[in-house]
């Protein structure tokens, strides 16, 4: 088959599945992607585990080492019957926390830490850098195996040029595919698919070699057997700490491999396609096994004894004339390796990304703006990422000679990948594992596993010279990288595999328990542990810490209406268990607000608006879209400790402002004395001076009129203040005489305003009044609620600092109670003082002297107790307001002997 | 120079000096107290602890931070009459402490002798 | 928390439960049949029988693949596998 020939179908092959990656996005755009989320493009998606190391090094595993294989599909076949167990916990995390890659999930396990994000992504990228170089080297070997024979008319130039020249095209190919967007999680539809279509391909192919070796050259089954019995490989000897080991290693690789938890967990589009995976999963591994000895065995017999085992899937039908069937195979092995290549280095590439270069990014960036261009800079560095992880997978290949057979490079990337294990299932079981404990186990598996498996690989005298490997490093004969601790008898894989998995474990463990995890640690931990046990926790709570109700009152007010708002702000306030028209901004306050707001201005605006108030400050397009796209609710999922700490932190302030209140009161009633002396010496003072004056007799009788005239005015005052302290006293004691009457509110209010009038009678004030509503009859004490009335207007009267002052009484009846509000136009009463201006003596600033002692609210606040309703400061009114409550129809008893 | 913000107390005190012989200029706002004080440059200044616009305590402290006044006597009224408040007055800077109410008398004398009349 | 079931729960909860507790066993079994041919070489010294343990294996792999096939079924279908999904951790809460 002509060299141009194979390009020419690569590249049609490579055109095809671009060709289904677009039309497929275009569709899931559109909407029409019911079918995408089906289990078994799902399954098909997970096969990307077989990559060409599979198509082609199984075989050639085979023939050296018998059923040996099998180990590599028998660990993930464990782990996914076993999905109830870990794979579940992991993809329901995954979901939960919107996981972008498994260095992300670690880090996040681990309190947000991007330390640890780091280091997961350069374990990743230094275990991944053998495996793709395997990809190249199955790839060129296979070009290889087509210009070998020199019958076609074309000599291979030589293998190195070759990997370039895949490395490059692969690099090409991912980048075109893998980046062309930028995903809000990071899931690439078009490639899942594509990848589904390469595994139908690979396994097509690799079935059908099987078929035709079966059934074509052997004589089937019964005749497969006998050749078995009779090959090399019936003198393979099932070595226990291998075939155990491998197993554990496959299983542990299956979930720790960056592309696996690509496609595992990040790809997951729905959980339940994990049950249909947990068994069609294992069943597609087996498919792609069942054949693999027949093919090795087959291929022995047939093929001269130098020829390479890991070619039998091409070579085997070369040799008997059926170039298409091999063309089929060389397809199905360009699959492996090219899906393989995608979906790790777009993993890579992601990690590479998120966890170095934008921190590295955003710590040297001099402002905190975060603008357009960031998609780009995004882009472009997985981009290069893509290249770099593809151009290191190309200098392994070239230093380490390809010499390898495909089976031991691939297992050196498991093992690196294992040292992930103990730190991610810790994380999934271990409410102790901290961040330092993972971080100690994952250096320090990382460090053994190079020492005693990566760096070895390349060769003696390569990295380590031929002595270190021999004798040791300094000739400390126990440090040889290859039997440490005088571990001498122990296989170099399953001894790198066994040490570097002890020293990690114990580090992470011993790190653990020595280490305080931080409180971000222990949430996550929490979350991540118990994620079955936050089901129905409550949505996404905002940060509350940054909202201001009072804003989220005006914003409601603004939508809702007024009175609307206000009751629903009220309902909300009593459910707290507390009173008042200001609730804290709990997160099921906030999502009953939002849900409210949502009714009249829409979803995504009330989503937005309410994350402007919550100090979001970004609320991005995506964020809009992803409230209005119902199935994206489930992912805003929080787990129900994060309720609790918020119910903690509420509590905690709760407890801090009664605090402050009290302390407040205290200092009050510190003062308490130090005011009624005070109120009670200045009417002394004039009275004593201008007496004593008097007394003395000297005075012209004119001038003793007014110093007369004085000393009355001041004992009134006295009186006065005696008289409202007794009033007080006789109100908070409850022993009141209430003269209950049928009054209109009207003629109440009227008389309010016609005796208030003499406050500041120099002011215009713009009264405005809605008669018709004021139009009840109330049974109550007149005297007692005028008095309240009174007092808010020339409150009002006094305090208003309006330049042209208005006043709003506005009369509403709710059932048995009516409400009278008193509104002004002024600057209002600031936050903090709102709820101490019914305390006594509680004048907001020591210079506002207008008269009276501070006693005022304090009276109203017993007088409406007294008369069996309430008065509140309204918050929000653009103005100070005051609400007063009070029932249509007061019946005697019931409060005139209360207390 | 007499800074009190209750009328009929100032009405009091102007009547008491005036009769034994003093020129009393009286202000009800702390505002503008320190102002006036410079300009006219009085030989006392009588100050009420509690005032709109700035509290005595204040009006004494920033007279008392100018060298040029610092020798200016001084003496605060007040109604509280705690020993705390006393205090404060004390530490400002102020050469007497007058609780209200005072006797008549009294008062006059303790204003003479802060001047050495 | 503390929302203790029933002693006795209906059977359709309580067959759930045992299919959870089979899914759970399933890669234990899994793992010792797989593990069984090591106890097999001591023995295996002349005869030919690399053939029967890849069948072995297969049946094994095969078996495995049917009985997940059927759990999953069973616990991947109808809406109480998922409502109680979070819950079956413990196993005295009710579902």
């Amino acid at each position: 088959m002509p060299f141009n020939l194979l390009v020419l179908a690569c590249l049609t092959y490579v055109a095809f599945l671009f060709a289904i990656a677009f039309a497929v996005e275009r569709r899931a755009q559109a909407g029409a992607a019911g079918w995408l989320r089906s289990p078994w493009i799902y399954t098909l998606s997970l096969s990307i585990y077989c990559t060409a190391w599979t198509f082609y090094g199984a075989v050639g595993y085979a023939a050296r080492s018998g059923l040996e294989f099998v180990t590599i599909y028998l660990g993930p076949t464990l782990m996914f019957i076993g999905w109830w167990w870990v794979l579940r916990k992991l993809v329901r995390i995954g979901r939960q926390q919107r996981v972008t890659s498994i260095a992300d999930m670690i880090s996040s396990r681990y309190g947000k830490s991007n330390l640890l994000g780091v280091i997961v992504t350069l374990i990743c990228v230094v275990a991944a850098t053998p495996y793709i170089a395997l990809q190249l080297q199955s790839v060129t070997l296979s070009f290889g195996v087509f210009a070998a024979a020199g019958s076609y008319g074309w000599v291979m130039p030589d293998t190195a040029s070759t990997g370039l020249w895949v490395a490059s095209g692969l690099a090409l190919f991912t980048i075109l595919f893998g980046t062309r967007n930028l995903d809000a999680n990071e899931q690439h539809t078009g490639i899942v698919i594509a990848i589904a279509v390469e595994a139908v391909v690979k396994l097509v192919a690799l079935v059908a070699v099987g078929i035709f070796v079966v059934w074509f050259i052997a004589d089937g089954p019964a005749d497969i057997v006998t050749r078995i019995n009779a090959s090399p490989i019936a003198d393979w000897e099932l070595v226990p700490t291998r075939w155990a080991g491998l197993i554990a290693l496959s299983a542990t690789a299956v979930i720790t491999l960056p592309r696996m938890f690509q496609v595992l967990v990040v790809e997951n589009s729905d959980e339940r396609n994990l049950a249909t995976a947990s068994w069609a999963f294992p069943l597609y591994l087996a498919a792609m096994s069942v054949f693999v000895v027949p093919i090795a065995v087959v291929g022995l017999q047939m093929l001269p004894a130098g020829a390479n085992p890991d070619l039998f899937v091409l070579t085997v039908p070369l040799s008997v004339g059926q170039g298409g069937l091999a063309m089929l195979a060389f397809l199905g092995g360009f699959s492996s390796a090219t899906s393989m290549v995608i979906v790790a280095s777009i993993a890579l590439a992601t990690m590479v990304s998120n966890h170095i270069v934008m921190p590295v990014w955003l710590s040297l960036r001099p402002t905190r703006e975060v603008t357009g261009d960031v998609r780009r800079l995004v882009l472009n560095a997985r981009r290069f990422s893509i290249a770099g992880v593809l151009g290191l997978g190309y200098l392994y290949y070239s230093f380490s000679g390809g010499s390898a057979s495909l089976a031991s490079i691939g297992l050196i990337s498991f093992v690196g990948v294992a040292q992930m294990m103990p730190a991610m299932l810790g994380g999934l079981f271990w409410r102790g594992a901290t961040r330092v404990g993972a971080a100690a186990g994952l250096i320090t598996g990382f460090v053994l596993w190079a020492y005693t498996l990566f760096l070895p690989s390349f060769g003696p005298d390569s990295v380590f010279s031929l002595s270190v490997l021999m004798d040791g490093p300094l000739g400390l004969s126990w440090l040889r990288p290859q039997a440490l601790f005088g571990a001498r008898g122990m296989d170099p894989l399953i001894h790198a595999l066994f040490w570097s998995l002890v020293g990690n474990t114990t580090a992470f463990a011993l790190g653990s328990l020595f280490s305080f995890p931080s409180p971000v640690e222990r949430v996550q931990g929490l979350a991540f542990v118990n994620v079955f046990d936050t089901e129905r926790s409550e949505p996404q709570a905002w940060d509350q810490g940054l909202i201001d109700t009072e804003e989220l009152l005006k914003l409601a007010q603004r939508i809702l209406g007024d009175e609307p708002a206000l009751t629903f702000f009220q309902q909300a306030t009593q459910e707290q268990g507390t009173d008042g028209y200001l609730p804290d901004p709990t997160p099921a306050f906030l999502e009953a607000l939002e849900r409210k707001l949502a009714g009249a201005v829409g979803a995504a605006a009330a989503h937005a608006m309410i994350a402007e108030l919550a100090g979001r400050a970004r609320v991005t397009v995506a964020d809009l879209i992803r409230v209005a796209d119902e199935t994206a609710q489930i992912m805003e999922n929080s787990s129900r400790l994060e309720h609790q700490r918020a119910e903690l932190e509420r509590t905690a302030r709760q407890l801090r402002e009664a605090n402050e209140k009290l302390t407040q009161i205290s200092i009050q009633k510190d003062a308490f004395l130090s005011q009624i002396s005070h109120e009670l010496r200045t009417p002394m003072t004039s009275i004593r001076a201008f007496s004593e004056i008097l007394m003395e007799g000297d005075v012209p009788p004119e001038m003793a009129v007014t110093q007369a005239r004085i000393i009355h005015e001041e004992a009134i005052r006295l009186t006065r203040l005696l008289d409202d302290l007794l009033d007080l006293s006789v109100l908070e004691n409850g022993t009141v005489q209430l003269d209950l009457r049928l009054v209109s509110l009207t003629e109440l209010i009227d008389r309010a305003l016609r005796a208030a009038g003499q406050v500041r009678p120099d002011q215009t004030f713009v009264i405005w009044r809605d008669l018709p509503t004021e139009a009840l009859f109330i049974r109550t004490d007149p005297d007692r609620l005028a008095q309240v009335f009174i007092n808010l207007v020339s409150n009002a009267r006094k305090y208003c600092d309006a330049r042209q002052p208005e006043i709003r009484i506005a009369v509403k009846q709710r059932g048995a109670r009516v409400i009278v509000d008193f509104i002004d136009n002024g600057s209002g009463i600031p936050k903090d003082k709102q709820h101490i201006i019914f305390e006594k003596f509680a004048r907001l600033t020591d210079q506002t002297r207008a008269g009276g002692a501070g006693l005022g609210l304090a009276i109203c606040r017993e007088i409406m107790a007294n008369l069996g309703g309430s008065i509140t400061y309204l918050p929000a009114q653009g103005g100070a307001a005051f609400r007063v409550t009070l029932p249509l129809r007061l019946e005697k008893p019931k409060y005139s002997d209360a207390a | 120079m007499l800074i009190e913000d209750e009328p009929n107390i100032a009405e009091a005190i102007r009547f008491l000096l005036t009769r034994d012989g003093w020129q009393v200029t009286a202000l009800a706002d702390g505002g503008v107290a320190e102002q006036a004080v410079r300009q006219d440059r009085p030989d006392l200044v009588i100050l009420d602890l509690m005032l709109p616009g700035r509290s005595g305590l204040e009006i004494l402290m920033a007279l008392r931070a100018d060298p040029a006044l610092s020798g200016l006597p001084v003496m605060m009224l007040t109604a509280k009459g705690q020993g705390r408040d006393r205090e404060a007055a004390e530490r400002a800077g102020a050469d007497l402490f007058m609780a209200k109410p005072f006797a008549n008398a009294e008062f006059v004398a303790a204003a003479r002798s802060l001047v050495g009349l | 928390m503390n929302r203790r079931g029933p002693v006795f729960l209906a059977r359709r909860s309580y067959r759930m439960r045992r299919l959870r507790d089979g899914a759970r066993l399933l890669p234990v079994a899994g793992t010792f049949l797989l593990l069984l041919p090591i106890l097999w070489q001591p023995a295996a010294t002349e005869a030919r029988d690399t053939a029967f343990d890849g069948i072995y294996i297969f049946a094994v792999w095969a078996g495995l693949i049917i009985v997940a096939a059927i759990l999953s079924r069973a616990l991947g279908t109808g809406e109480e596998a998922e409502a109680p999904a979070g819950r079956e951790d413990d196993e005295g809460l009710t579902p």
